[in-house]
């Protein structure tokens, strides 16, 4: 992998956030809003349940986590989508970029990105409801490596499925992680949910980040086999949302569906 | 005398783009049907044909975005297929259907276009094709508040970045009027004659293929139908001018007596 055409796309996001404000503020207003919004409701249930229970900790904490995965996931999928709104394709796909260096471009930005959005949501929680992020301890670094793996697998699959079907199946990536979070057990244990959703929940990443987020608030240990599966399968997302691009990328070079992008296809 | 070095000779002798037996079928419908030429280094080919002929069908092949059903294509020594990412190295393209970012100003646009071609000394580079295009006053300019005219001249200088062996031009000077127009006609010889590059260059305006063709390819249907000099070709044919040979090609292609 070379990397100039990485830095291509980097560098053009960079210039794109740089002359206008209306990409930057919809980098942290809507995960700001939703802290303050969870913030509120966190501190008013620690006043409702036994002592014992640190509302901020367990609901302020989950949703500052899924927060992040969300921003990884959009960070992935608007920089790919600058390249549908501004019909780029053709001149982007017959420069000499590789889909590796492509998609990596998309995940450094995605990471510049989700950083400003990360502080501006950190800050909130921190000063305003007093939530100490290092509660979690070093486990904090494999939950957080284990979401943005996962982030990245979603933001790449939404792009794949933008790609398929055309401009106007960007409405189908911002659900996704609304789709996904009732399985992932964000704000409560997988175990209240019906058998088939714990089968499904078990097969996503982030439930494992969020049940060992339980555990150890809860003051128990976390398993190190409970976090590897989470981990690897992290990596298998990741690598099966590369495998959909490719192989959606071939079919469009095939169909012709990447030179005449502007005609949706179904 | 300008003298020319051993491997500029070799290469001057190998065309820059050789097409074998290319063919694309979209279902049922053949859109290019087995076609074969070449472009050699410091050549112009025009690339003819009415609407629907397989010209930019034939032009997305060769840039990679679009895979052949059958067929070769060899740019600059290297088969496209196998070896995309030198090959796109070496090749460039400009067309009115594929703008530049309109967000980004126009030195921001030519940064990125240069990095993606992995381009060295690259604001040196952005310098000079600035300088050729006439493009000074508008360097901080948003790319989408030109002209369309000034909007060509910053694909074609975009295209030339990677000073490419083989430019293909997709109707480059379409909607431009008379004046501008020729200003570029004369910015593209004069890059083709400095250097080794081959273009290949679809127009509809007969009187610019003309000019600045060495040949021409005559496409309908998706074959080539006739091939040769533009200024000697129609009287070959019995026609007044290039712009009757193409409405025969057009529309009564078997009434030519074509070998």
């Amino acid at each position: 992998m070379r990397i100039s055409p990485i830095f291509a796309i980097v560098v053009r996001e960079y210039y794109l956030m740089r002359a206008s404000i209306a990409r930057i503020v919809p980098l942290f207003v809507w995960s700001a809003i939703d802290i303050v919004l969870w913030g509120f409701l966190t501190r008013f249930l620690s006043g409702l349940v036994p002592a014992g229970f640190n509302a901020v900790t367990v609901l302020l904490g989950a949703i500052l986590l899924w927060n992040f995965l969300i921003r990884i996931m959009q960070g992935v999928s608007t920089t790919f989508l600058e390249d549908v709104w501004t019909r780029n394709f053709l001149n982007v796909f017959s420069s000499p970029i590789t889909i590796a260096e492509y998609l990596s471009g998309l995940v450094i930005s995605s990471i510049i990105m989700s950083i400003i959005g990360v502080i501006v949501m950190l800050s909130i929680a921190t000063i305003g409801f007093g939530l100490s992020i290092f509660v979690y301890g070093v486990l904090l670094i494999p939950f957080v490596i284990i979401l943005f793996i996962f982030g990245i697998a979603l933001g790449i699959a939404g792009s794949a499925i933008v790609l398929r079907l055309g401009s106007s199946a960007e409405w189908f990536i911002w659900p996704i992680p609304a789709v996904i979070s009732p399985f992932v057990g964000v704000l409560y244990p997988l175990s209240i949910l019906p058998p088939w959703m714990q089968a499904i929940g078990r097969l996503l990443p982030p439930s494992y980040v969020f049940e060992g987020m339980r555990t150890v608030i809860a003051g128990g240990g976390i398993s190190s086999a409970s976090l590897l599966t989470g981990f690897i399968l992290s990596v298998l997302s990741i690598f099966i949302a590369c495998g959909f691009f490719v192989y959606v990328f071939r079919y469009a070079v095939r169909t012709g569906l990447l030179a005449r992008f502007s005609a949706e296809s179904t | 005398m300008q003298q020319t070095s051993l491997p500029q000779m070799a290469r001057t002798m190998t065309p820059v783009l050789k097409v074998q037996d290319l063919k694309k079928k979209f279902g049922n419908i053949t859109a290019v049907d087995e076609i074969s030429f070449d472009v050699n280094p410091r050549e112009i080919v025009g690339l003819l044909g009415p609407n629907g002929a397989g010209k930019t069908t034939t032009i997305n092949m060769i840039l990679s975005v679009l895979e052949p059903s059958a067929g070769t294509i060899t740019i600059d020594g290297s088969d496209s297929a196998s070896d995309r990412t030198r090959v796109l190295m070496h090749t460039n393209f400009a067309a009115v259907y594929a703008p530049l970012l309109g967000n980004l100003t126009i030195l921001q646009n030519l940064r990125v276009f240069g990095m993606l071609y992995g381009i060295k000394r690259l604001t040196e580079r952005i310098e000079e094709v600035i300088r050729q295009f006439d493009l000074e006053p508008f360097r901080k300019t948003k790319y989408g508040v030109l002209s369309s005219g000034e909007q060509t001249k910053v694909n074609l200088a975009k295209a030339m970045l990677n000073k490419p062996q083989l430019l293909l031009l997709d109707e480059p000077t379409a909607s431009l009027d008379p004046s501008i127009s020729k200003d570029i006609r004369a910015g593209i010889r004069e890059f083709v004659k400095s250097g080794t590059t081959g273009v290949l260059w679809t127009s509809h305006n007969m009187y610019e293929v003309e000019e600045v063709c060495d040949r021409v390819l005559f496409l309908s249907r998706g074959k080539i139908l006739l091939e040769g000099n533009p200024r000697t070709l129609p009287e070959e044919y019995g026609k007044k001018s290039l712009e009757d040979l193409f409405i025969t090609v057009a529309r009564e292609p078997l009434s030519l007596d074509l070998v």
